[in-house]
């Protein structure tokens, strides 16, 4: 999967390693490597395929196409495809998993106006 | 360490996605604990399965998922024994893997994990599970017979709350390649080896199945 070209979207590259928090107000797409913790409270996260994410992430939506070690908060939706590896906890309203995606972790589904749905 | 993979011959003609169902009684009896009450911690061992995350958090339950049967495919695992033979290092795998408080889950789905686990991993894992469980807590397994054959398909499990049972074929992707495959039977438990096997268990109840698979209903 190619970053997707979006000029509201900020791109790490996969020969791009970042140790340290990462916060921002406007999509992410990671498909290198981030140690630290990362906050885009109102934003979605894409974790490329070759994406490699060490860290607590609270976003608005979050794709995983990579590795991910650290807990998960997506507020709207959490997407996990077939290439996906999490290990960590994950609390979110909806979430998808791809056949084949690896998900090690407590699941928490929050529902809001009693409405939570996990598709396949 | 038996060969881990089926015949990739297999895996070209067999379809992945589709969905089969079965009828199970320890499934039917879990499902009437899940239905009937509300806030019990459970642990799936088995492969990922959207379906159930969904039941059990519908349901009001505590959701913990594991895939053991991948996790213990990670190569940092494979170690050589004193005679110099290959073998899978039991201790780092369960440092690294269901690492819970004692007495934590009401009910665990090991679904046909020890049918396709290394030999050397099931009784610590088993072992582990016990340590894990509250008093009083369930855990279903499904053994295969000897009919079953070497080659008999590993699935993913998906519940229903009722005794029916969604099925998926599972394949991986070897390590280090990228053709995916599905795991092999790696042994068949006779009756007394499961007795053993869950020795430290309260009660243990069997269920045979038409399709060449005994359900067993272990309480802790």
């Amino acid at each position: 999967m190619d970053a997707p070209q979006n000029n509201e979207l900020a791109n790490i590259g996969r020969s791009v390693v970042i140790k340290g928090d990462v916060s921002g107000s406007e999509d992410l797409y990671i498909d290198g490597e981030v140690e630290g913790n990362i906050d885009l409270r109102s934003h979605s996260l894409t974790v490329g395929p070759n994406g490699r994410v060490k860290a607590s992430v609270n976003a608005k939506s979050i794709v995983v196409l990579g590795k991910v070690e650290g807990s998960l908060i997506a507020s709207d939706r959490l997407d996990l495809r077939k290439s996906a590896v999490v290990t960590g906890d994950v609390t979110t309203q909806r979430i998808a998993i791809e056949e084949g995606a690896f998900l090690k972790g407590k699941v928490d589904i929050q529902k809001e106006a009693g409405k939570g749905t996990a598709t396949s | 360490m038996k060969f881990f993979w089926g015949s990739s011959k297999r895996a070209e003609e067999s379809a992945p996605k589709q969905k089969l169902s079965r009828r199970s009684s320890g499934v039917g009896e879990i499902s009437r604990v899940l239905n009937s009450q509300e806030g019990l911690c459970v642990l799936d061992v088995g492969a990922t399965s959207a379906n159930n995350i969904r039941y059990f958090t519908d349901n009001g339950h505590k959701n913990y998922s594991e895939d053991l049967l991948r996790a213990s495919l990670d190569p940092a695992l494979r170690t050589l024994d004193s005679a110099g033979k290959a073998t899978i290092d039991s201790k780092k795998f369960l440092e690294e893997n269901l690492v819970y408080p004692n007495a934590h889950f009401d009910i665990v789905l090991c679904w046909n994990l020890p049918d396709y686990m290394e030999e050397s991993l099931v009784k610590p894992t088993i072992d582990r599970l016990w340590s894990v469980m509250k008093p009083g807590g369930l855990l279903l397994a499904f053994f295969h017979t000897r009919d079953a054959g070497p080659d008999s398909t590993c699935y993913r499990y998906h519940v229903t709350g009722t005794d029916m049972l969604d099925m998926q074929e599972i394949r991986f992707a070897v390590p280090g390649q990228a053709e995916k495959r599905s795991p092999r039977l790696q042994r068949v438990f006779n009756n007394r080896h499961i007795e053993n096997l869950f020795r430290d268990f309260a009660s243990i109840k069997f269920f045979l199945a038409r399709d060449n698979i005994r359900e067993v209903l272990v309480v802790r």
